[in-house]
C-alpha cells in the first residue's frame, strides 16, 4: 500500500505549489496549504507545502480554525527531516503545530538538567522518539533469563523517570516511541528463545514501555506496528540513511510518519474523528438491493466476494463497539434498505448499530448534513466511506469538512486502508465509548417515547434520571479530558487542556474539577459533563471562575443544566465561595450556549480584563439564588477539601 | 537516458527540493552556489533523485557526490540499459 493511499491524488500538485507560492498574503496561502495538504504527497512535494504555510503559521488567522499545539521532539537520532512532514499532516488534521527538536541524542541533559530552549517553548507534547541503537542492553548471548529482565526493568527506570520528569517541569503529554529493531534476527523463527538475542531485548523492551506507559499514562508512538501494516516493512527505516545521517526514518517515509505523530497530536486535542458513515450497496454487500433483492446481494460466507463484505461489515461493527458512531447515507429505498438490514440473515451489522439512517434518493452532502445534525455532532467528525468514486469526489467538493478515504477497487482491502488512514486516534479507552454504541441505540428508544408524549415534563419525569456528580478522579480523568477536547457546541468556553492538565486543577484544593454522570431508565448516558471552577486573578478573593462548563449534545433538553447548577451552587458554599462568574466565549460552533448562564438566573456583569472580544460575563450569588425545577435526582457528595486535607 | 534530460529533470529535482523555479544547474554546481544546500538538504536531494529517477546510490557512492556534474555521471551511469 502506497504511503497516504487513502488521500485522493492531485492532478498536478507540483503546479498547484507553485501557483500557491505567489500569493501575497501569508494567511491565504497557509489556507491554501491546508487545503492541498489533503493530497497524496511525496516527501518532496510535503517539503514545499511546509514552507508554503510556513509565514501563516506564526499567526494564523482564526478563520481558519486551526488549534494551536506545541509539539517538543526528544530524540537520540535525526529528526529535523521529519519535522516538515508532521507540521503539514497538522494542518491536514486541523493543527497549528509548533515544532521544537532538542539537540540530537541530548533528551537526558534536556530533561535532567538545564535546557532553557526547551524551557521557553513550553512544550504540551513531549515526543520522546528513542531507538534501539540508543544506550542498548547488551549481554551475552547466552545469559540468563533473569539477566535480561534486570536489565530491561532498569531501562524501564530510567524512562519513567524521564517521563515524571516531563510531566512535573513542562506539564506536558508525554509521547513514547517504541523501539524499532535495527538489526536483522540473528536466530531466526528460533530468535525468541534466546532471551539475550537482540530481538528478543527488544521484544521485552517495548512490552515493558506499554505496560508503564499504560500505568503512567504515556501515549505511545507505534511505528514498529504502524509500519507493518503498511506493506513491505524495509520502507520505515533505511539503512543507508542510518548510516548517512542518523535518520531512523527514511525521508521518502517522512509524509506517513508525520501523519501517524500529527494523529496523536491531533488526539490530544479531541480533533480525531466520531462517526462512520457508511454508503450500503457496494460497500457493505455486493450488488444493488434495489435491483438484485435480498437474496442476489452478495454479503456472507460460501462466496470470497460475500466474505470479503461480511469482513468489512464486521470491522465497522468492531469499530462501533470501540465507541465510533455508526451511520448509513445510501441512495436507497428507505424501506428497502432497512429490510436487508432486517431479513438477510449474514449481516455484521445490526440496525441497532446505526444511529442515523440515511436512505434516499437525495443528494449525499444533504444526508451528511443530516446526520450530523442528526446526532448532534459537527461535520469534521464524520468518515464517508462510499465505494463509488464519483460521490467520493461530490461529498469532498461540496464538503470539505468531511473526510473521504480513496479507497481500492477491491472491498477485500477496505478495512486495511480505512484503518491505515487513522481517523479514529484516541488518547484513551473507557467504559463509556464502549457503551456509546448502546447509548445511541437507547436515545433512539428515548425519542420514541418522546414521540408518543405530548407533555414535556411529564416525558422528562418519567424517564427516571440520577445525575451523579464527582470530583475529578484518576477514574474519570481520561474521560473527562476527551470531553474537555472535543465538545464544540455544549462549550461555554472551548478551553482545551492536556491531561497532565486537568489533573493538576483537578488536584488544586482551591478549585473544583467536577464529572457529571447521568443514568435514567433505559441506561446510563455515561459521563457527560464536565465543570471546572477555580479562583481566578481578575475576581474577588471567595469567588469562582466557572473556567468550564461543557455538557455532551446527547442530553441536551433534559435539564441536566439546571441539576448542574444545583450541585455546582451546593459545593461552592461548602468551599466558602460566595459567587459564581461565568463566561462565555463565542466560536463558530457554540452559538446553542449564547443564553445559558442567563437562562440560568445569572445576571450580567462587567467585562473581565484580558479577554477576547467577544465575551461576555455573568455572575450569580451562592446564597439566596433561588433553586430551579428540574426533575432530576442528585447522587453527590461534596466534601470540603481543603479542610479535609488539614 | 541522454545526458541532457538528465540535466533538465535533474533540475527540476533541485527546484522541487529547494522550491525555487529559478535554480539553473552546470557541471560544476556546488553547494556553495545554493542557498539552502545543507547536509540535510543534500540528503533530500539524494533522495528526491532516486526516487525521480528509480535508482538506488550505494552508500560508497554518497561520498563522491560534490558537485551536479557528479550527480549526473552516476545518474548516467546507472541508468545505463535502462
Amino acid at each position: 500500500m502506497e504511503q497516504l493511499a487513502w488521500l485522493p491524488v492531485h492532478d498536478d500538485l507540483g503546479a498547484a505549489l507553485s501557483a500557491a507560492r505567489r500569493i501575497a498574503d501569508p494567511g491565504e496561502r497557509l489556507s491554501r496549504a491546508m487545503h492541498l495538504a489533503g493530497f497524496r504527497r511525496d516527501f518532496t512535494a510535503t517539503g514545499r507545502l511546509d514552507r508554503l504555510a510556513e509565514e501563516g503559521l506564526a499567526a494564523p488567522p482564526a478563520r481558519l480554525g486551526l488549534a494551536p499545539l506545541r509539539l517538543a521532539i526528544l530524540a537520540s537520532h535525526t529528526v529535523d527531516h521529519l519535522v516538515p512532514g508532521i507540521r503539514v499532516a497538522g494542518l491536514h488534521r486541523g493543527l497549528a503545530l509548533s515544532v521544537h527538536v532538542a539537540p540530537y541524542g541530548n533528551y537526558r541533559q534536556s530533561l535532567l538538567g538545564e535546557d532553557p530552549l526547551l524551557a521557553a517553548f513550553a512544550p504540551q507534547v513531549i515526543l520522546l522518539a528513542l531507538d534501539a541503537q540508543d544506550s542498548p542492553i547488551d549481554l551475552p548471548l547466552d545469559s540468563p533469563d533473569g539477566a535480561v529482565e534486570e536489565a530491561v526493568a532498569g531501562r524501564i527506570a530510567e524512562l519513567r523517570h524521564l517521563w515524571r520528569r516531563a510531566r512535573e517541569r513542562f506539564n506536558a503529554q508525554v509521547v513514547q516511541q517504541l523501539l524499532v529493531p535495527a538489526t536483522p534476527p540473528l536466530f531466526g523463527s528460533y530468535e525468541a528463545m534466546v532471551p539475550a538475542a537482540p530481538r528478543s531485548i527488544l521484544d521485552r523492551l517495548n512490552a515493558a514501555i506499554r505496560a508503564a506507559a499504560r500505568e503512567d499514562g504515556v501515549l505511545l508512538l507505534d511505528l514498529a506496528a504502524q509500519m507493518a501494516g503498511q506493506g513491505p516493512a524495509d520502507g520505515l527505516g533505511d539503512p543507508v540513511r542510518w548510516h548517512q545521517a542518523k535518520q531512523l526514518v527514511s525521508p521518502v517515509m517522512a509524509p506517513l510518519h508525520g501523519d501517524l505523530v500529527a494523529r496523536i497530536a491531533g488526539a490530544v486535542l479531541g480533533r480525531a474523528r466520531k462517526c462512520l458513515v457508511l454508503d450500503l450497496d457496494n460497500t457493505i454487500w455486493g450488488g444493488v438491493i434495489g435491483d438484485d433483492g435480498i437474496e442476489g446481494i452478495k454479503l456472507g460466507q460460501g462466496n470470497p466476494t460475500g466474505e470479503a463484505f461480511l469482513a468489512m461489515q464486521r470491522y465497522a461493527a468492531q469499530l462501533g463497539r470501540r465507541g465510533i458512531i455508526l451511520a448509513v447515507c445510501s441512495k436507497n429505498d428507505a424501506a428497502v434498505a432497512e429490510a436487508a438490514f432486517a431479513n438477510h440473515p449474514e449481516m455484521a451489522l445490526q440496525r441497532g448499530d446505526i444511529a442515523a439512517f440515511q436512505a434516499n434518493w437525495n443528494d449525499k452532502a444533504g444526508n451528511l448534513r443530516q446526520i450530523a445534525k442528526q446526532l448532534n455532532i459537527g461535520l469534521d467528525a464524520l468518515v464517508f466511506v462510499d465505494d463509488n468514486p464519483a460521490e467520493r469526489d461530490i461529498v469532498r467538493r461540496e464538503l470539505p469538512d468531511v473526510a473521504v478515504p480513496e479507497l481500492p477497487e477491491d472491498v477485500a482491502l477496505y478495512p486495511t486502508w480505512l484503518g491505515a488512514a487513522g481517523y479514529f486516534e484516541t488518547v484513551g479507552f473507557t467504559a463509556d465509548d464502549a457503551a456509546r454504541a448502546r447509548s445511541y441505540a437507547a436515545n433512539a428508544a428515548r425519542q420514541a417515547v418522546l414521540e408518543q408524549t405530548t407533555d414535556l415534563e411529564g416525558y422528562l419525569r418519567s424517564l427516571e434520571m440520577v445525575l451523579t456528580a464527582r470530583p475529578i478522579g484518576a477514574a474519570e480523568l481520561p474521560r473527562a479530558t476527551q470531553l474537555v477536547n472535543k465538545t464544540n457546541q455544549f462549550n461555554l468556553t472551548t478551553r482545551r487542556y492536556t491531561e497532565a492538565e486537568m489533573q493538576a486543577l483537578a488536584e488544586d484544593p482551591d478549585a473544583l474539577a467536577l464529572a457529571i454522570r447521568l443514568t435514567d431508565r433505559f441506561g446510563d448516558n455515561g459521563l457527560i459533563s464536565v465543570v471546572l471552577a477555580r479562583p481566578d486573578a481578575a475576581l474577588r478573593p471567595g469567588e469562582w471562575l466557572i473556567d468550564t462548563w461543557l455538557m455532551s449534545c446527547r442530553v441536551l433538553g433534559r435539564k441536566v443544566e439546571e441539576a448542574t447548577l444545583q450541585v455546582l451552587l451546593e459545593h461552592a458554599r461548602h468551599q466558602g465561595v460566595t459567587a459564581l462568574i461565568g463566561e462565555y466565549r463565542p466560536t463558530a460552533r457554540n452559538g446553542m450556549v449564547a443564553e445559558h448562564y442567563p437562562r440560568l438566573g445569572f445576571t450580567p456583569m462587567a467585562p473581565l480584563p484580558d479577554r477576547p472580544d467577544g465575551t461576555l460575563v455573568w455572575r450569580i450569588e451562592t446564597r439566596g439564588s433561588r433553586p430551579f425545577a428540574h426533575p432530576i435526582a442528585l447522587d453527590t457528595t461534596c466534601t470540603n477539601r481543603r479542610s479535609t486535607r488539614n | 537516458m541522454h545526458e541532457q534530460e538528465i540535466y533538465a529533470e535533474l533540475t527540476q529535482v533541485f527546484r522541487d527540493v529547494f522550491d525555487d523555479d529559478d535554480i539553473t544547474l552546470s557541471a560544476a554546481t556546488t553547494a556553495e552556489d545554493i542557498p539552502g544546500w545543507d547536509s540535510q538538504a543534500h540528503v533530500n536531494l539524494v533522495v528526491a533523485a532516486e526516487t525521480r529517477f528509480g535508482i538506488r546510490f550505494r552508500t560508497a557512492e554518497l561520498e563522491s557526490l560534490h558537485n551536479v556534474g557528479d550527480f549526473v555521471q552516476l545518474i548516467a551511469t546507472k541508468r545505463k540499459g535502462a
